[in-house]
């Protein structure tokens, strides 16, 4: 009996860690909205063709919200930052022109352990953009 | 009998609903609003100086993080960004003995052991004279047993004061070439 049951104990154990790295390496792409849609209500058009001045009032948008900054490159246009609040809120920030006097921002969240796919927070993250880019225009500190 | 037997297999659905619908609860409702303190909190953490060179600045922030104990992690002269962290033993004698005793009256508390303290700072231009340098600070605390105790935003005013005390000077010694 004992001869059957420790091969058996090898089978189902071996079958569980193959299952589980299959399951772990097979979702990495996986996102719960369609790439269209998640491209929709992460993405802003921004009617300003001033990438520098769109970076910098991310970087001063983000550090309003308690983001630390993480990462920034000008090159790229990318910033990404991360909010410790009891919860860790990663967000990456990123933009490209649209023809000479229109900047399309991107912005991705992960919320602990999961994407953040919801478009409200998004909203509120654009709407606290906008503004600080308007006030930045007025030259208001 | 079997109404009562329907009445548990019921409850029991319900509470696993709940357990994991708990689990999945997304991102806080306020997460990416400003708050109030928003306004209040960019001055403590912000002094305007008198000069248009970011790159001085910058340089004299870096030196000031690096007095501190920082490791500078990321660098990005362009966009006047410098993102720097520390690591530190926090273990402290006074709350070792406080938790052991706790122990005895049978109180579980963590004893805080390992800090990692993140912070960035970003220069920006106003105008053509003067430059505004501001800079935010996080920190991570582990137990001994490895567990997240605190992971949050630090906000004391005298961490700030500290700092930009230390930069005034090191604006200075930058100046001087020491």
């Amino acid at each position: 009996m004992a001869k059957i049951a420790l091969p058996l104990v090898w089978i189902v154990v071996t079958g569980l860690s193959i299952a589980g790295c299959a399951s772990t390496q097979k979702n990495i792409l996986a996102t719960q909205e369609s790439q269209l849609k998640l491209r929709t209500i992460q993405s802003r058009v921004f009617e300003t063709g001033d990438s520098q001045q769109v970076l910098r009032v991310t970087l001063a948008t983000l550090q309003d919200l308690g983001f630390v900054i993480d990462k920034a490159n000008e090159s790229l246009g990318t910033i990404s930052g991360t909010k410790r609040s009891g919860y860790t809120l990663r967000m990456t920030v990123s933009i490209r022109p649209k023809g000479d006097h229109q900047i399309i921002v991107r912005s991705n969240a992960q919320y602990n352990l999961a994407t953040v796919e919801d478009p409200e927070p998004y909203q509120q993250f654009f709407a606290a953009l906008s503004k600080a880019l308007f006030l930045d225009a007025q030259g208001v500190e | 009998m079997l109404r009562s037997r329907f009445f548990k297999t019921s409850l029991g659905f319900l509470i696993l609903y709940l357990v994991l619908t708990a689990c999945q609860s997304g991102i806080p409702k306020n997460a990416l609003v400003l708050s109030h303190e928003a306004v209040e909190n960019r001055q403590l953490q912000t002094r305007v100086f008198q000069t248009h060179d970011e790159n001085f600045l910058l340089s004299a922030g870096a030196a000031v993080l690096q007095d501190s104990g920082f490791q500078l992690d990321e660098v990005e002269p362009r966009l006047g960004v410098i993102v720097a962290s520390r690591d530190r033993d926090v273990m402290d004698t006074g709350e070792v003995l406080l938790s052991l005793c706790l122990a005895f009256l049978g109180v579980q508390r963590p004893i805080a052991h390992k800090q990692k303290v993140l912070a960035s700072l970003v220069t920006k231009p106003i105008g053509d004279k003067r430059t505004a340098v501001r800079i935010t600070f996080q920190h991570m605390v582990w137990s001994t047993d490895n567990l997240l105790i605190k992971n949050e935003c630090l906000n004391q005013p005298e961490i700030f004061e500290e700092f930009f005390v230390k930069l005034s000077k090191s604006v200075f010694l930058v100046a001087q070439g020491i």
